[in-house]
C-alpha cells in the first residue's frame, strides 16, 4: 500500500445487493420532534454566478433565480471566449486549421487534432498508415486521460476535498511531459497533419509511456479509496442532477453524461475509427444518471484507456508515419532544398494548399468531453466552404438548467462541475 | 443508401428531393421546408427508423452566391446505430426561417440559437430565440454569412468603444430584466433607458 493512502473516518463501507458501493444518504441533525424548522422560502432574489467565478470553470456566466437556498431557474450566458474559428477556417487550408483545434478544448488538445485530421481524411478519401493509427490512438487515449484528471482534480476541489486535485495533477504533469517530448509543446501540440503525423515519437517515448502505464493505476485506485465510499463525496453526488435515459437522449448529451445515464453509446465502439473495435476495453455505464454515476464513469474511463494504450504499446508497428503522396505531404525540407521536384511539391502545398474534392464529410469521435464532431463542406479548393466543430461540452451544458433546478445552490456548482465543461470549446 | 430515404418518398412523396450518399458515407435527403417538422416527427417515431438522438444542427452557406442556405439536421438511430443527414434549402434572397425541432428534441434548442446568431435564420415555434454565443445588442450581423467581413463589419476602435460604453442592461436578457423588475431590483436610470426602448444603446462614434 501505497504511503499516501489515508483511511477516512467518514467512509461508509459496503455493497448493495448488486455490489454497488452502498449509497448512504448524509443526515446532520436530524430535526428533532415537535421542532419545526423555520421556512426560508418565499423571498426570492436574481443573482449573478461568473463571468469571473472559480467554480463556473471558466468564463460561464449563470443568471440564478434563488428561493432561499433553492434554485428556482438557470439561466446559462456563454461566449464571453467566443474566438470565430469556425470562420478563421474558412480562412485556412486544411492543415492550417489544425492549430485552431488546439485551442477548443484545451484540455485535451491532441485529441481534438486526431478529429479534424480524421474528416479532412475521410473528405479527400486518404487512407493513413498503420503505425500512424496506432500513434493517433496513443494520442487520443493519452488525452482522454488528462482531460478526466483536470476534471476529477476541480470538481473534487469544488466539492471541498483538496487532496484527489493534487494526486491527478501530479499525474497529468507525467502525460504533459509526455506530451511535451513529442510534440515540443504542452498545450499547443498541433500534432497531427492531414495524412500523417507531425512528427513520429522520439526516443524514450515508449519507455515513460509504458511506465506511466503501469503505476497510474495505483493513483486511481487511490483516489477511489479517498472519494468512492466517502460519505460527504456521496451525500453531496448520489441523487444530484439526475437525468434519465429518456432525458439524456432528449437533450443530445454524449460522451460520460450519456452513459452515466445508463445509454450505452461510445463512439469507439459503435461507430469504430482508427481501429478501435481491435482493441479490448469495457465502457463503463452509469445507472442513476447523477453526479456520482459521471465521476464513476469517468474514473473507469480511465483505467480502460490505460488498458488501451497497453495493447497500442504492444502493437506499434514499424514503417512511415505519413502516407506516401507528395501532393498530401510535404517533403523532407533536405529534399525541398536539393530536388526540383520536391521543391515545387514544397511550394505547391504551402502556396495553393491541399485540394478537397467537392463534397461533405462528417466525422465524430469520442473525445473525453463527449461526442467531438468535425463537419467539413468543400468546394473543390484548398479550404473549407464550412468548417463545423460539434462541441459536446457546450451541448452537455445547455442541460444544465434541466438538471439543477430544483436543487440547491451548492449542488449546481457540483451539477455544473459534473458537466465537464471547457470554454474554449463550448464558445469556440 | 440509407433505406430510410425509400421509406421517405413513399411516405411524404414530392416533399422529399434529391438524396446522396456523401464523402463519408453517409446518406444526405434533401426535404422541403415546409414538411420539414412532420418528416423529422415521422423519422423520430416510426417503428423501424427510430431516429430518436440529435446529433448537431448546424447551417452552410456557399461561396457560390447563387446556391442556396442550407440547414443541416445531423439524426441517429441509437438502437440501430445508423445515421441520417437531413437537409432543408433555403433561398437567401427569400426569408430565411424553417420551424424549429424544439419541440421534437430539446438538445436542439442552443444549437438553433447558435445558428441564429451565426447565420440568421429563425426556427419559428422556438421557446428562447436569443443570440447564444455573441452578446443580445450584437450590431454587426451574422457572422458566418459569407458577406460578413473576417475581422467584423466594425473597426476595432468602434467595437472597443461600444464594448466599454454598453450600459449594463445589454449583458442581461429582457427576461432576466424583467424578473428583476418583478422583485423591484432594476435601478431607476436603468428602467427609464429601457422605457425608451435604449436597451444597451450605444451611439455609433464614426
Amino acid at each position: 500500500m501505497s504511503k499516501r493512502t489515508v483511511e477516512l473516518e467518514l467512509a461508509t463501507p459496503g455493497h448493495d445487493a448488486q455490489g454497488r458501493p452502498a449509497r448512504l444518504p448524509l443526515v446532520v441533525g436530524a430535526p428533532e420532534d415537535g421542532v419545526v424548522e423555520p421556512s426560508l422560502g418565499g423571498e426570492q432574489m436574481l443573482i449573478n454566478i461568473g463571468p469571473q467565478h472559480p467554480a463556473t470553470h471558466g468564463v460561464l456566466r449563470l443568471v440564478v433565480v434563488l428561493d432561499g437556498e433553492t434554485v428556482v431557474r438557470v439561466i446559462p450566458h456563454v461566449g464571453y471566449l467566443h474566438s470565430g474559428f469556425e470562420k478563421l477556417g474558412e480562412y485556412r487550408h486544411y492543415n492550417q486549421i489544425i492549430p485552431l483545434t488546439d485551442r477548443t478544448d484545451y484540455l485535451s488538445p491532441m485529441s481534438n487534432n486526431v478529429g479534424v485530421a480524421l474528416a479532412a481524411e475521410r473528405l479527400m478519401g486518404i487512407e493513413i498508415t498503420p503505425r500512424c493509427t496506432v500513434l493517433r490512438v496513443i494520442a487520443c487515449e493519452l488525452s482522454r486521460i488528462i482531460s478526466h484528471l483536470v476534471w476529477l482534480g476541480t470538481t473534487s476541489i469544488d466539492l471541498g476535498a483538496f487532496t484527489p486535485f493534487l494526486w491527478a495533477f501530479q499525474q497529468r504533469e507525467r502525460v504533459y511531459n509526455l506530451q511535451e517530448m513529442w510534440t515540443g509543446a504542452r498545450l499547443t501540440t498541433s500534432l497531427t497533419r492531414v495524412g500523417g503525423l507531425m512528427a513520429d515519437i522520439p526516443n524514450g517515448f515508449t519507455d515513460g509511456l509504458r511506465d506511466f502505464v503501469v503505476t497510474f493505476p495505483d493513483t486511481l485506485g487511490e483516489i477511489d479509496k479517498v472519494l468512492t465510499r466517502n460519505a460527504i463525496w456521496a451525500g453531496r453526488t448520489q441523487g444530484v442532477g439526475v437525468m434519465t435515459a429518456a432525458e439524456a437522449i432528449d437533450h443530445s448529451l454524449s460522451g460520460p453524461m450519456l452513459r452515466a445515464s445508463g445509454v450505452p453509446y461510445d463512439v469507439r465502439k459503435d461507430k469504430p475509427y482508427l481501429g478501435y473495435e481491435t482493441y479490448e476495453f469495457d465502457v463503463p455505464v452509469g445507472e442513476h444518471g447523477d453526479v456520482y454515476d459521471r465521476y464513476l464513469v469517468r474514473l473507469e474511463e480511465c483505467r480502460q484507456s490505460t488498458r488501451i494504450l497497453a495493447q497500442a504499446l504492444d502493437r506499434l508497428p514499424e514503417g512511415p508515419i505519413n502516407v506516401d503522396d507528395p501532393r498530401v505531404i510535404l517533403p523532407a525540407k533536405s529534399r525541398a532544398m536539393s530536388d526540383m521536384e520536391a521543391m515545387i511539391y514544397h511550394f505547391k502545398q504551402v502556396m495553393e494548399g491541399v485540394k478537397a474534392p467537392p463534397g461533405e464529410a462528417y466525422v465524430g469521435i469520442e473525445n473525453p468531453k463527449g461526442e467531438l464532431g468535425n463537419y467539413f463542406v468543400s468546394d473543390g479548393t484548398a479550404k473549407p466552404v464550412r468548417w463545423r466543430i460539434r462541441p459536446p461540452s457546450f451541448i452537455n451544458l445547455s442541460s444544465l438548467a434541466k438538471m439543477a433546478e430544483g436543487h440547491l445552490l451548492s449542488d449546481l456548482i457540483a451539477i455544473n462541475a459534473s458537466v465537464d465543461i471547457v470554454m474554449g470549446e463550448v464558445d469556440r | 443508401m440509407n433505406p430510410s430515404v425509400d421509406a421517405l418518398r413513399a411516405t411524404f412523396g414530392t416533399a422529399i428531393g434529391r438524396a446522396a450518399v456523401a464523402r463519408d458515407g453517409e446518406t444526405v435527403v434533401y426535404v422541403r421546408a415546409e414538411r420539414l417538422r412532420d418528416v423529422m416527427q415521422w423519422l423520430r417515431d416510426t417503428a423501424g427508423q427510430r431516429y430518436d438522438y440529435l446529433v448537431d444542427v448546424t447551417a452552410i452557406e456557399y461561396r457560390d452566391g447563387e446556391r442556396p442556405l442550407e440547414v443541416a439536421y445531423f439524426l441517429r438511430a441509437l438502437e440501430r446505430r445508423v445515421d441520417l443527414r437531413v437537409k432543408v434549402e433555403l433561398d437567401p434572397a427569400g426569408e430565411l426561417a424553417v420551424d424549429s425541432v424544439v419541440p421534437l428534441w430539446n438538445g436542439a434548442n442552443w444549437l438553433e440559437r447558435e445558428v441564429y446568431d451565426m447565420f440568421g435564420i429563425t426556427f419559428r415555434g422556438h421557446p428562447d430565440l436569443r443570440r447564444i454565443l455573441m452578446w443580445e445588442t450584437y450590431a454587426e450581423g451574422h457572422p458566418l454569412r459569407k458577406d460578413f467581413p473576417l475581422r467584423g463589419r466594425f473597426s476595432r476602435a468602434e467595437q472597443v468603444h461600444q464594448a466599454l460604453a454598453a450600459n449594463p442592461e445589454a449583458h442581461y436578457s429582457i427576461e432576466e430584466l424583467s424578473l428583476a423588475e418583478a422583485y423591484q431590483e432594476l435601478p431607476p436610470d436603468m428602467k427609464e433607458r429601457l422605457r425608451k426602448g435604449e436597451r444597451g444603446k450605444v451611439p455609433f462614434s464614426e
